[in-house]
Parts: C-alpha cells; structure tokens; sequence
C-alpha cells in the first residue's frame, strides 16, 4: 500500500495556493504510506540556457554556497544554490550533464534528485507531515505538482528509495503498486545505457518510460507502452513539464480517483485527499479505468509567457 | 429509554470509531433517525450494524462503509469508496453518488443501490444480495458471484460475470464483454416482472422490458475427462 497525489491547476489565479493544496492532499495520504513521503513541485520555468537541479546529501554536511563556489570556478559559469533542510535547489548557466559530471568528481556522495527548467523534488523518510514541513511544502508556488507516501514493500526505507523518481528532464513518476518483473526489466535497460540509483521497483518504471520518450515516443504513447512491458500491478501518476498524467494497469487493483472541474485536474490514490479541494463539491469525480492513459498538456495559459 | 427523531454527529468533531461504537451499543437512539456530517472520505463509518436504524450521511464515505450490515437503513449522500456494503447481511446501503470498486462484494442479503455509476467487480462473489445500480459498472463486476440478482441500467465493463454460478445480472445497456462461462439467456415474463419488482424496490425507475439477462452456462460446474490432461 502506498499514496499518490497529484495537481494539476488550470487556473494561474491558484498557483500561489499550489503547495497548501498539495500538503493537505499528501497528509491525506498519511496511513497509506507513512515511512516516507515526496513531492515534486512544477514552477515558473527558468530563461533559456539555465538548468535547475535538486540536489541532496544524505550526509547533510555540505556547504552549499562553497560548493556554488567551487562549481562556478570550475565550469566558468554563474551558479546560484538555495537550502531546503538537507535538499538544496542549483540554478546555472550550464547544462545538466556538465554539473552531473563535475558533482561526480567533487562531490560523489551528493545525488541528485531532479533537473529540468522547472521542477523541483523533495523527498525524505518519516510521515508526511513532517516532511512536507520540513521542505516547506505549503507555501511553494506553481502550476502543478505530484507526491507520495510510501509504504515500503520492495527495498529499504531510505530517502534515495522514497518517491518521486525522476525520468528525465523536468518528468517524474510516483508509483502505487508492485512490479514483477523488474529485475529483468532493469537488466534490459542497463544494457541500453540507463543508470540506476535504487534497486527500488518504482525506479525502473521511471527508467522505462524516460527510455521509451527517448525513442521518440510522445508521453501518451509511452505510457501505452508501458501496458505491455510493465508486469506487476500499478496506479502512475506522472508529471512532465506542462503536463500530469495518470494510469492504471490492466487489472485495476490499485486504486485511484480524478477529480476536474474548471479550475484543476486531481487525482488522489482515496477521495479522502480530495475531500478539501476548493469546488470539489461541483467537480466531477470518478476513477480512471484500467489500461487507459489519462493526460493533460498545456491547457493553460503559461505563467512565465 | 429515551426516544429521539434525530441525533445528528459531525465526523469533524467525533471519530469514525466512536460513532461506529455509539450505533453499536443503542441505548439512547433505537428509534432515532441518524445524521452523519463532515464524513469526508473516511473509512468503515456505520460498519456492522444490527438495528433497524436510519443513518443519512452527508457527503462522500471511504472504504467499506455499512459493511456486514444487518437490519439499518443506510443512505450516502455522496460518493462511496472500496467495498461499500461489504458482506451485508440484509438491509438498505443507497448511494446517491458513484461508489468504488468491489460495491456490495460477497454480500449474503439485503439491497444495495448505486444511484450513479459502480467501479469493477461491483458484486463480487456476492452470495444472496440484490444490487441495483443506475449507472454503469466497470470491469469484472459479477465475478465468482454465486447466488442473487445484479440490475445495472446503463453499461457493463469486460469480463462480466466471469465464473458466475447461479446469480443473475440484468443489464440494459452494452456489455463489453461476458467473462467465463457467462451467457446471455432468455428474458422471459417472469424475469420481466421479478426485475420489475426489484427496480420498484430500489426505487430506480427503468423499463424492465429494456434489460437483458445473463448468467452460468455451467460448463465450469463439471469435471470433464476430456480435459484431464490440462489439470
């Protein structure tokens, strides 16, 4: 059993509120999944030639204006580094490859946990509650945002394990489930060129769908995609960097609602997490049916435009 | 004892547990009727009934709600989550609402009505209760369902009735399609009028001349030698 979250706001006038929303939605969630939880946080999209990265140090011993530093010498480039209990968020002037690869030579011990030109993920062991307060949650701003509360079942609870999994630029991926066949899965893709850093079954989800986009695949078509190489029962929700989109597998075991109205699109792995959605009372509610992709892109004007 | 009309609890101040224990142990309210507000998804308000109480709850319920009930009269204003009516034993779960998946499941007796839509396996391996749903029920309802009737107004998803035994399901809209050894078989006067009865009953107002009935063609009842070899 876990709990998954999502939001998606049509409406720019709500994208103050975004992060109260979301918290409520994951403490929601808090007895599907109470050893850890994560959230990944869609925000005003940076200029053109900057990349955003979220890192983390499980040693928590860094200093992170040294290493701004370090990193601005280094690349000769512009670095800027904001401190979120042990994440912290790095926008440069450079490319995400080039910090990867320089953070694996100066600075091993430190993952990173995100990279794109808008999103954020957070991420930690311990309830809901006080991870999301321990990051902030409730006063972060944007346009759409996913989360989740685990209750381990494949691998340790650790905060690498813990949800969301990137899949690529600014796409990542919340699981409810278990997968079968991900052993064989992760060996496949390895031999294709993915690296992984888990040996979590959620992981290797995301690893497929970032596969699958890397070929070229429209997200709708990846998810599809998904239906017959993902063996295991699962409910996805998945952020991208101007959309969320929703699936569950073949047998529907694991549960998910949506919610739309004008304003927002959510989806919740229990109604209990929508309950305190404004306007959830006119909304139109009803559960996602099996093997079919739910989407939604860019319906909205962009805020940054 | 003290009779009352109403006792009206607010979930937002009372714990599911306490309210559920306080409809356990009628000493004050056998004759009330029940007004449960603020339920806002909660899980297994009004489980295990064993009066004849009317509960109204105000808004949407979680997972299991007046499951195993025998006797109360319960009514959603709302959406149900997983399982509502679980096992129920005899009275009346109605959900204004759509419910979630495994609605009524391996219920004995009583009606469940589902005024909106019902998810998959609405009705599985149910065992003697009578469900009407208004909407449309979503895939694999009516699995293993062994003995009472299912009427569903609108759509069923795939695979229905899959391995059913001696229940019967009506439907009036398309069907997606039949699980194993599920049959569509003949409408006759009799089943016109039994479902005539059953839709009056749930008060959903449907012509029972529009519906089609389904059921085991028994195939799977046998040991057939000729298949030793796949056991």
């Amino acid at each position: 059993m876990c709990g998954i979250v999502g939001l998606y706001l049509k409406n720019p006038n709500l994208y103050e509120k975004l992060g109260e929303h979301l918290q409520t939605m994951l403490v929601g969630m808090t007895e599907r999944g109470p050893d850890s939880a994560g959230f990944a946080v869609y925000g005003d999209q940076l200029s053109a030639g900057l990349v955003k990265l979220t890192l983390y140090d499980p040693a928590q011993a860094t200093n992170w204006d040294g290493l701004a530093h370090r990193l601005q010498d280094d690349l000769n480039a512009t670095a800027e580094v904001t401190a979120r209990a042990s994440h912290a968020v790095l926008i440069a002037d450079t490319t995400h490859d080039a910090v990867a690869n320089w953070l694996r030579t100066y600075a091993p011990a430190i993952r990173v946990m995100s990279h794109g030109d808008r999103i954020e993920i957070y991420k930690d062991m311990g309830l809901p509650v006080d991870v999301a307060n321990r990051f902030g949650l409730a006063a972060m701003v944007g346009s759409h945002g996913i989360g989740h509360t685990r209750m381990a079942t494949e691998s340790a609870v650790t905060t690498e394990h813990s949800h969301p999994f990137i899949a690529g630029a600014d796409l990542c991926l919340v699981h409810n489930g278990s997968l079968s066949n991900y052993n064989r899965l992760r060996a496949w893709l390895s031999r294709r060129g993915r690296i992984f850093a888990t040996d979590n079954d959620s992981e290797v989800a995301a690893q497929y769908f970032a596969f699958r986009l890397g070929q070229g695949l429209p997200l709708s078509e990846a998810l599809r995609a998904g239906l017959r190489d993902l063996d295991g029962f699962y409910t996805f929700a998945v952020g991208t960097r101007d959309g969320f989109a929703v699936l569950r597998d073949g047998i529907a075991c694991k549960p998910a609602v949506l919610a739309e109205n004008d304003d927002w699109v959510a989806m919740a792995s229990e109604f209990r997490s929508l309950s305190a959605l404004p306007g959830i009372d006119r909304a139109r509610v009803w559960e996602p049916a099996p093997a079919v992709v739910y989407s939604w892109e860019a319906e909205r004007m962009d805020r940054a435009a | 004892m003290t009779v009352q009309d109403s006792i009206t609890v607010d979930l937002a101040e009372v714990s599911v547990r306490d309210l559920n224990q306080r409809l356990h142990h009628l000493t004050d309210g056998g004759d009330a009727d029940w007004q449960i507000l603020n339920p806002r998804g909660q899980h297994a308000i009004a489980v295990g009934l064993m009066d004849p109480v009317q509960i109204t709850i105000d808004g949407p319920v979680g997972y299991y709600c007046g499951g195993m009930n025998q006797n109360a009269q319960i009514v959603v204003n709302g959406h149900s989550g997983w399982g509502v009516a679980e096992n129920i034993m005899s009275g009346v779960v109605r959900v204004r609402g759509n419910a979630s998946e495994s609605a009524a499941a391996t219920g004995r007796a009583g009606l469940v009505v589902i005024e909106g839509d019902a998810s998959s396996r609405c009705g599985v391996s149910m065992k003697g209760v009578d469900i009407v749903v208004g909407g449309s029920v979503g895939h694999m309802s009516g699995f293993l369902a062994q003995t009472g009737r299912m009427a569903v107004c609108g759509d069923a998803g795939a695979d229905l009735g899959s391995s059913i035994y001696e229940a019967v399901i009506y439907v009036r809209g398309d069907v997606e399609s039949l699980g194993a050894d599920c049959i569509e078989k003949e409408m006759t006067d009799a089943h016109i009028s039994e479902l005539a009865e059953l839709l009056t009953r749930a008060e959903v107002a449907a012509d029972p001349s529009e519906f089609r009935r389904y059921g085991s063609a028994r195939n799977l009842y046998h040991f057939k030698v000729d298949h030793a070899d796949a056991y």
